[in-house]
C-alpha cells in the first residue's frame, strides 16, 4: 500500500472506477444506465488507454455472458450496472456462481420497481443476497458507505472474487454513486491469487478442460452443489464484516447497511448527546450476514430498529438472526427519500416513548 | 467534540458552472483537512431547469450529503432564489446573484447577501465568471474556508497554459471578495 497516496476529491462512481483500474481489472462490459454511468464513461477512455478491454455490449444480457467468458480464462473482470438492468442479467449470474467464476459486478441502486426512476435507494437488496437467478447460490455482497471505501471494497471483491472463485457484488446506491467525497486512492493492497489450476486459457501443454454448470445424472449435480456450499460454509467462516458504534450498552440498537448507516451513525451520535442510550449495527458483508454477531449484541436489547431506503428487506435478515431476543421494528422510505439526521432521531425518540 | 456542520446549495442554469464551484469550494474543505461531501442534482432535473450541488463541511465525517433545509443557498439565476428561498434554515443565508433577480424578500428569518455578480464579471472581461465572484463573496463573507485555500484550488485546476483565465478567475476572486465587503450588498 502506498502510505503516502493524498487525499483527492473523488465521485463514488469514479473511486469504483480507478480502484478497478488499479485491481487489474483487464475487462469491462456493460450498459449505459443511471445512476452509474460515470463509471463506464471513465473506463471507456481509461481501458483502452492502458490496452484493456472496454466493451459497451448490445444489452446487459450480452454484458453479464461476456463477464463470464471472460473471466472464465482466469482475466479478471466487471461489469456495472444498477437496478432493473441487474434484474436482466439474473440468469448469467447463476451460470457465474455455478460455474465458481471469479466475477465482480457494481451495482448501483436506483429507486423501483420495474422502471421507478433514478433516485437512490435500496430496494435491492433482496436481488442482490437472495439472487434472482434459479437454484442454490450465493452472492458475496459487499455494501460501501464512503468514498473511501467505495475503494476499499472494490479492492476487496477483486481479491475475495479470486479467492474464492465466485462472484462477489459491490451493492452502493444513487447517492454514493453520484456523491463527491475524499478519498485515498491507494495501490491494490491484495496478493494475486494463482488460477492456473483451473483457467480456461488455452491447453497448450495440458489436456483441455471444461467449465460448465449441465450434470445430467442426479450424483453429479448433487455433488457439485454440496461442493458450492462447502465453500459458502468457508466464506462464512472467513469473511463476516460488520461495524459497531456504542453497540455495547445500548438500549436501543439500529441495524443499517451502506449510505443509510452513514446517516444512522450520525443520528446515534446525537442520540448519545442527548442521552439517550443508542447504538448502531452495520453490516458490511450483506452475504454472508453477520448473523451470530447481530444476535450476540441483540441479546439484552429493548429494541432493534432497522432502517433503510425501502420497504423492508434486511429487515428478514435481521429478524432471523435476532432470533426473538429482541423487539424488531422497521422504519423507512422506498423511492429516494434520502433521511435526515433529524428525522431518524425523531424516529428513536418515538421508539423509545413507546417502550415506556 | 460537537459536530460542527454546514451546509450550502450553490444553483443556478446549467452552464453557469455551479457544479464547478461546488468542487472548488471542497476541494477548499479538503485542503484545509475538513470533512466535505459534494452532492449533484442528477437526472432530468438538470436538462433546461436548475442544476444544483450539496456540499456539506463538518468537523468529522458528513453523515448525509442530502440537506433538505441548508444554512447557506448560492443563487446564480431568478429560478433557484424561488426554488430554495423557503428552504435554508432560519438564520441561514440567501446569496443572490442580484443581476438577474430583481425580486421581494420572502423571510425575514434569514440573511440576504446581493452580488451584481455578472456585472462584477463583465467589468473584468468575462462574464462567465459570475460564478467565481459569487463564490468569492460568499467565503469572504462566512469564512466557512479560506480564501486562500480557493486561489490555490483555482491555481491548480487551470493549467498553466491558460494563463490568461487563470489571471480572470484570480481577478474575479479579488472582486468578488471586496464587493462582499461593501455596505451595499446587505
Amino acid at each position: 500500500m502506498t502510505k503516502t497516496a493524498e487525499k483527492v476529491l473523488l465521485k463514488g462512481n469514479h473511486a469504483i472506477a480507478k480502484a478497478a483500474i488499479n485491481a487489474g481489472c483487464q475487462c469491462y462490459f456493460g450498459y449505459p444506465i443511471t445512476p452509474q454511468n460515470e463509471i463506464g464513461e471513465f473506463l471507456s477512455v481509461e481501458m483502452p488507454a492502458r490496452g484493456r478491454v472496454f466493451l459497451q455490449a448490445e444489452s446487459e444480457v450480452a454484458a453479464i455472458n461476456m463477464l463470464l467468458g471472460a473471466a472464465s480464462t482466469g482475466t479478471k473482470a466487471m461489469t456495472s450496472s444498477s437496478s432493473l438492468a441487474i434484474a436482466l442479467m439474473q440468469e448469467g449470474i447463476s451460470y457465474i456462481a455455478a460455474d465458481n467464476i471469479p466475477a465482480v459486478v457494481v451495482s448501483v441502486m436506483r429507486a423501483g420497481p420495474a422502471l421507478g426512476y433514478i433516485f437512490p435507494s435500496q430496494g435491492d437488496y433482496f436481488q442482490t443476497v437472495k439472487g434472482g437467478g434459479n437454484g442454490d447460490y450465493k452472492t458475496l455482497t459487499l455494501a460501501p458507505a464512503t468514498v473511501q471505501e467505495m475503494i476499499d471494497y472494490t479492492y476487496k471483491a477483486f481479491y475475495l472474487a479470486q479467492k474464492y472463485r465466485t462472484i462477489v457484488f459491490l451493492l452502493a446506491d444513487g447517492l454514493l454513486g453520484q456523491m463527491m467525497e475524499p478519498a485515498v486512492l491507494y495501490d491494490y493492497p491484495y496478493e494475486e491469487i494463482d488460477n492456473s489450476d483451473w483457467a480456461l486459457d488455452g491447453a497448450k501443454g495440458r489436456p483441455g478442460r471444461w467449465i460448465g454448470s449441465i450434470h445430467r445424472s442426479e450424483e453429479v449435480l448433487e455433488k457439485k452443489v454440496l461442493e458450492l456450499f462447502k465453500k459458502y460454509d468457508i466464506i462464512k467462516q472467513n469473511e463476516i464484516e460488520y461495524k459497531t458504534l456504542y453497540a455495547e450498552d445500548a438500549e436501543i440498537l439500529i441495524t443499517a447497511f451502506g449510505s443509510v448507516a452513514r446517516i444512522a451513525q450520525a443520528a446515534v451520535k446525537q442520540a448519545r448527546e442527548a442521552g439517550l442510550k443508542v447504538g448502531l449495527f452495520r453490516p458490511i458483508t450483506l452475504w454472508p450476514f453477520p448473523e451470530k454477531e447481530l444476535y450476540k449484541f441483540a441479546t439484552g436489547k429493548k429494541l432493534i430498529l432497522d432502517i433503510e431506503m425501502n420497504m423492508g428487506q434486511m429487515l428478514e435478515d435481521v429478524k432471523m438472526s435476532v432470533s426473538g431476543q429482541a423487539k424488531v421494528e422497521f422504519y423507512g422510505r422506498p423511492a429516494g427519500f434520502y433521511f435526515t439526521p433529524e428525522e431518524l432521531l425523531e424516529e428513536i425518540k418515538k421508539q423509545m416513548e413507546g417502550l415506556k | 467534540m460537537a459536530v460542527k456542520e454546514s451546509s450550502l446549495i450553490i444553483s443556478g442554469y446549467g452552464g453557469q458552472g455551479v457544479l464547478f464551484i461546488g468542487m472548488a469550494i471542497s476541494n477548499c474543505a479538503m485542503d484545509e483537512d475538513k470533512y466535505v461531501t459534494w452532492l449533484p442534482s442528477y437526472g432530468a432535473e438538470m436538462r433546461g431547469g436548475t442544476a444544483n450541488c450539496t456540499i456539506v463541511i463538518a468537523n468529522e465525517e458528513v453523515a448525509s450529503p442530502y440537506q433538505q433545509t441548508p444554512d447557506y443557498v448560492i443563487a446564480l439565476n431568478a429560478q433557484s432564489v424561488e426554488k430554495f428561498e423557503m428552504k435554508i434554515k432560519p438564520g441561514g443565508t440567501l446569496i443572490v446573484n442580484s443581476s438577474l433577480y430583481k425580486g421581494h424578500e420572502k423571510r425575514t428569518d434569514i440573511n440576504y447577501l446581493y452580488i451584481p455578480a455578472n456585472e462584477i464579471a463583465a467589468k473584468i472581461g468575462e462574464i462567465k465568471c459570475a460564478n467565481v465572484v459569487m463564490l468569492s463573496a460568499f467565503i469572504e463573507k462566512t469564512k466557512i474556508v479560506k480564501i486562500e485555500s480557493l486561489k490555490k484550488v483555482i491555481r491548480n485546476i487551470i493549467s498553466a497554459s491558460k494563463a490568461k483565465l487563470l489571471e480572470i478567475n484570480e481577478l474575479a476572486i479579488q472582486k468578488g471578495s471586496e464587493y462582499i465587503k461593501l455596505p451595499v450588498c446587505h
